[in-house]
């Protein structure tokens, strides 16, 4: 069971890299991207086709995939969601459910419906013994502390810096914002382009660890989407706890029965959602 | 007062939210140095009005002129940073940000000036005390201490309140326009919404009366008589 206790705290690690991302557009402008799952999807293939042209590094394709993550989250942003903005929440969905479509088949088209995966030089199979005749790998671990370590600089971002302050204040209130001499279109812009960073690392890393295929942006979304909730709108930590949650739930579901593994995290996550719909740890700040 | 001379000038201004119409035809002057009150009951367009020459309402590009420059269709953001600011009617700071962080959001247009984090809590001691504080949990009264500080974090050369008296207590009141003198020193105009008409007179050089969407009365604010300011208040 202490096997099962680590392995999905591990998982919890790479959920969180899903779910940080979905927490920092809703938290700014109440948007939820449900084409969050593909974009994951799709940045693990961009650094799956840019590897081979950086001498197959996988290291380098992934950090030049983060400004190019950076730049497209921007204009996406800035050019197509801002106009989806607004008390209505039905645009946003319909647009980012438009764009989940046409990724899944343009990838589809482009990379076929083969599993893909990325080579991490021999990362993925190396462990850590931890005494007890325990050992956890070495890349799952490398997740959860680049996951742990992205939830505190986002938490930092937000608190100590004066863009974290801007994020806030638009959340707040927008027009009173504006009224400061912030443009709120610049800022939402700012935000995306921050979360599709976080997105093509947990696309890279998803691509590292396991596969990915065009079809698996919905599940990767759910799961994103399980995180958030279970943790809390609002808090990067809650939404890196409900991860933890999430990760452990499906071990343990796993270990009960392989086949149980998924569907013991839907249960936990009903069971937040009846039980405290706000989540386990709702919006704090700091 | 020639057009040359105003700092803000409206003429024929009007504003719709959405079919209905709030302000017909508004011809407005105000002269640097000078603290002009705006009366009038609810729904009169005194909000609507501030609001159009903030940008937070759109009107004709050339029926807003601020220091010559028409700025009628211009964004809020771009009107700040030309030096025009507002104190909004209910506060408005932001709940998750503190005092401290509340005013620091007033000075992003970064404006050179006198106002600084310093100077503010030298105009009001408590908010140095109270500076990590979240905003919103100070009593009404530093609420609108924190808003008109988050204001004059701008340096604006034109201050605009919009019913800074509203829900406070008249002890309250006092402390907080005890404070104008203070603005007006340094060169600032102000153009104050107040629905007390006594405590308008008082702060104020000039009196305009606004009734229905429209100017109803103007005058200085030691010559207008009670029974004047009664007609023009309720259209009788």
């Amino acid at each position: 069971m202490l096997d099962a206790l680590i392995q999905g705290l591990l998982l919890g690690g790479l959920y969180a890299l899903f779910a940080l991302g979905l927490s920092l557009m809703f938290g700014v402008m109440r948007l939820t991207n449900t084409a969050q799952g593909d974009f994951i999807v799709l940045a693990g293939f961009v650094v799956i086709a840019l590897a081979p042209l950086v001498a197959r590094s996988t290291i380098v394709a992934t950090l030049l995939t983060l400004p190019l993550a950076f730049g497209a989250g921007y204009a996406l942003q800035r050019w197509v969601l801002n106009g989806t903005l607004g008390r209505d929440p039905l645009p946003s969905l319909v647009v980012t459910f438009g764009l989940s479509i046409v990724i899944q088949n343009a990838l589809l088209e482009i990379f076929s419906a083969d599993p893909r995966s990325l080579d991490s030089g021999g990362f993925s199979t190396r462990s850590l013994g931890l005494g007890g005749g325990l050992a956890v790998g070495a890349l799952p671990l490398a997740i959860f502390a680049l996951a742990a370590l992205i939830t505190a600089a986002l938490q930092m971002l937000f608190d100590r810096t004066a863009l974290g302050r801007a994020f806030r204040a638009v959340s707040d209130d927008r027009e009173i914002a504006e009224l400061m001499g912030l443009d709120a279109r610049k800022v939402y812009a700012l935000a995306t382009a921050v979360a599709f960073v976080v997105i093509a690392l947990g696309g890279a890393l998803q691509a590292m660890r396991t596969t990915v295929a065009p079809s698996d942006g919905p599940l990767l979304l759910l799961f994103a989407f399980e995180a958030v909730i279970i943790g809390g709108m609002g808090s990067f930590w809650g939404t890196f706890t409900g991860a933890m949650v999430l990760g452990l739930a499906q071990q343990i579901g796993f270990r009960l029965d392989p086949g149980w593994g998924i569907w013991v995290g839907h249960l936990v996550f009903l069971a937040v959602l009846v039980l405290r719909p706000q989540g386990l740890w709702p919006r704090t700040r700091g | 007062m020639s057009a040359a001379d105003a700092l803000i000038e409206t003429r024929g201004l009007t504003a719709h939210y959405g079919d209905a119409q709030a302000l017909f035809g508004i011809d407005f002057r105000l002269r640097a140095g000078e603290v002009v009150a705006i009366i009038g009951a609810n729904g009169a367009g005194k909000s609507t009005f501030l609001k159009a020459l903030t940008g937070l309402v759109k009107c004709a590009r050339d029926a807003v002129r601020f220091k010559g420059h028409p700025i009628g269709a211009s964004a809020p953001g771009a009107i700040v940073r030309q030096g025009l600011a507002m104190v909004p009617e209910g506060r408005r700071l932001f709940p998750s940000l503190s005092v401290e962080e509340n005013l620091l959001m007033g000075a992003f247009a970064r404006r050179s000036g006198p106002w600084s984090l310093k100077r503010l809590f030298t105009l009001f001691p408590i908010l140095e005390q109270k500076r990590r504080s979240p905003a919103t949990a100070l009593s009404g009264g530093q609420q609108q201490m924190v808003a008109i500080g988050r204001a004059l974090m701008g340096n604006p050369d034109v201050l605009l309140c919009d019913e800074l008296s509203l829900g406070l207590a008249p002890i309250v009141i006092k402390e907080i326009y005890d404070a104008v003198p203070a603005l007006t020193r340094e060169g600032m105009s102000l153009v104050i919404v107040e629905q007390d008409v006594s405590v308008a007179q008082r702060v104020s050089q000039r009196v305009v009366c606004f009734q229905e969407g429209r100017v109803s009365l103007e005058g200085a604010s030691d010559e207008l008589t009670r029974e004047q300011i009664s007609r023009a208040y309720f259209g009788v």
